[in-house]
């Protein structure tokens, strides 16, 4: 039997999981994988044919093991849910992935951090992409107003041959608080790596995004992107780095950085490594304001400057 | 519809616009031939205010107003838009959502019709961002199409054919047309004879100055005869 206080915190996580903009119906449905876990309480947790979830509630947080059967092809996302509702409190994930040979999986997850004072919350994952499996990761975060909030997730995978790691953490509702993200892909023979973060940075924002791609396999590829916006007293420092360690290894690092108004600071670090004379890496960096002709090309339709400008900063964020 | 009433702009003491008057009328499509660098763009920019070109002297009287101290949003409101001549690249803005804002989220019907209108057929653009992907002649198109959705009472077009391939070049001039149809006047600048035939009446620009005015025809033979190997060069090659 659930107690009340599990339900009523598990309902809480719902509505606010929906304000997020997530799809309550999803976490109902018995056909969707699904994890619910608020503070260091997993109050859901269903896996699916071809995929199993299984929990340990810790002292500040929950280890998570996360396993996507050989071959299985799990048709719809895997929807999961973190958060923490009180002002404050501190929520340690550690996940383990483990997406076995030719397995096929695609996996949303909503962070939600609506009313953060105080609040740490923490992903240590650890991922193993098969060989010529397929995973597909999106995060996006909901925070609140006052940016209370350290947000630290950390992620090391390895991508077997011919796999697909596919990743998105995009944090632009409500104040970022501190981020410190850091992410880093190895890539065997022919796998693909695409690590790409997006973040509107507020106030007194402060954001760190460490994206490391290791191309070690022949004919591996890999693109780290990000897309940051920045206003107010917001600080940004991006570090992309890519190392073509193989014949034929192909990648790229595309960082843009939009400084909104005078007090903003942004900071972009591409590195690029070739180890390989037939490895191929490049960058592209560019910061800078909005553009002045993307703004009055959209306020000659009618739109009024401030307007222009959330145009402009929705679309590089989408 | 618009008047421009001696029209100055002077930038670093140097006339770039000199004593300039015009005429649009309402339902008029009124040509602006002129070779290059005799500030074409320019007037687009002082009657659209982007750019931070400001007049130095003169009026611009828009539906008997002058307009010259509005921002680009308060002359858009009141009816005016352009079609720039390079049009930006808006990342992770869709040609679907930027035909929908132009045309203050008129239907996917009406949306899929202005496409049509330019020769774009919907199913393949709608969704495709307006960033670099797309070549320079289907940014024009695109550029022409949000125009017809916005249907302003003034359309400046600048150079509207410039990038576009000769198979598309009849799709501009029936955008044109269909503008003019759903009751836009149209400013239509160009440095084409052959462009300028499809309006009512054709200014010629030299110097900053508009020296003659007339039908398409007569103005058409008077360029090729006298200003074909004019060097007149007078517009700003530096943001103000």
């Amino acid at each position: 039997m659930i107690s009340q206080s599990v339900e009523k915190e598990y309902q809480g996580m719902l509505d606010a999981y929906e304000k997020a903009g997530g799809d309550k119906s999803a976490l109902k449905s018995k056909e969707v994988a699904r994890l619910v876990i608020h503070k260091n309480k997993v109050l859901g947790s269903d896996g699916v044919k071809g995929l199993k979830i299984e929990t340990r509630e810790t002292k500040s947080g929950v280890d998570v093991h996360l396993l996507v059967e050989e071959g299985a092809k799990i048709p719809r996302p895997v929807h999961l849910c973190f958060g923490i509702l009180p002002k404050e409190g501190l929520q340690e994930i550690i996940m383990k992935v483990n997406a076995k040979d030719n397995s096929q999986v695609s996996v949303i997850a909503h962070c939600i951090f609506p009313n953060a004072v105080k609040v740490i919350h923490k992903m240590d994952a650890d991922i193993e992409i098969g060989n010529n499996a397929k995973f597909d990761y999106k995060e996006t975060h909901y925070h609140g107003e006052v940016g209370g909030i350290e947000v630290i997730p950390k992620a090391k995978v390895r991508v077997g041959k011919g796999g697909v790691w596919q990743s998105t953490f995009a944090l632009s509702q409500g104040l970022v608080g501190r981020l410190d993200y850091d992410f880093e892909v190895f890539c065997e023979e022919r796998a693909v790596a695409e690590l790409v973060v997006k973040v509107y940075g507020k106030g007194s924002d402060d954001i760190k995004v460490w994206e490391k791609i290791y191309l070690n396999g022949t004919g591996a590829r890999g693109l780290a992107k990000s897309r940051i916006v920045l206003s107010d007293k917001a600080k940004a420092e991006v570090r992309g780095e890519t190392y073509g360690n193989a014949p034929y290894a192909r990648g790229h690092v595309d960082c843009i950085e939009l400084v909104n108004g005078t007090e903003a600071v942004a900071r972009a670090i591409p590195i690029v490594s070739v180890t390989d004379g037939r490895a191929k890496v490049t960058h592209e960096a560019a910061i800078g304001s909005i553009d002045k002709k993307q703004v009055e090309t959209l306020m000659a339709r009618g739109l009024d400057e401030s307007e222009a400008v959330d145009v402009i900063v929705r679309g590089i964020l989408r | 519809m618009l008047a421009v009433q001696n029209l100055r702009l002077k930038l670093n003491g140097k006339s770039i616009i000199d004593d300039l008057s015009l005429e649009v009328k309402d339902g008029e499509i009124h040509g602006v031939l002129g070779e290059n660098g005799t500030g074409k763009t320019t007037i687009a920019y002082l009657i659209m205010g982007v750019n931070n070109y400001k007049p130095t002297g003169g009026k611009i009287i828009f539906g008997g107003q002058d307009i010259a101290e509005l921002s680009v949003s308060q002359r858009a409101k009141m009816g005016i838009s352009l079609a720039w001549q390079e049009p930006a690249r808006i990342e992770g803005l869709t040609v679907g959502d930027y035909l929908r804002l132009s045309g203050n989220n008129q239907g996917i019907e009406q949306t899929k019709r202005y496409l049509r209108m330019v020769g774009l057929e919907p199913t393949q653009y709608l969704d495709r961002d307006i960033d670099a992907t797309l070549s320079g002649g289907e940014r024009k198109r695109i550029e022409l199409a949000s125009v017809l959705a916005m249907r302003p009472k003034l359309a400046i077009l600048d150079e509207p054919d410039s990038g576009i391939d000769i198979v598309a070049l009849p799709l501009i001039f029936n955008g044109i047309a269909e503008m003019n149809k759903q009751g836009s006047s149209v400013l239509l600048i160009t440095h084409s004879e052959k462009m300028a035939e499809i309006a009512h009446r054709v200014s010629i620009l030299c110097g900053g100055k508009i020296i003659r005015t007339g039908t398409p025809l007569e103005t058409s033979e008077w360029f090729k005869d006298n200003c074909r190997t004019c060097l007149h060069i007078n517009e700003p090659t530096e943001e103000i």
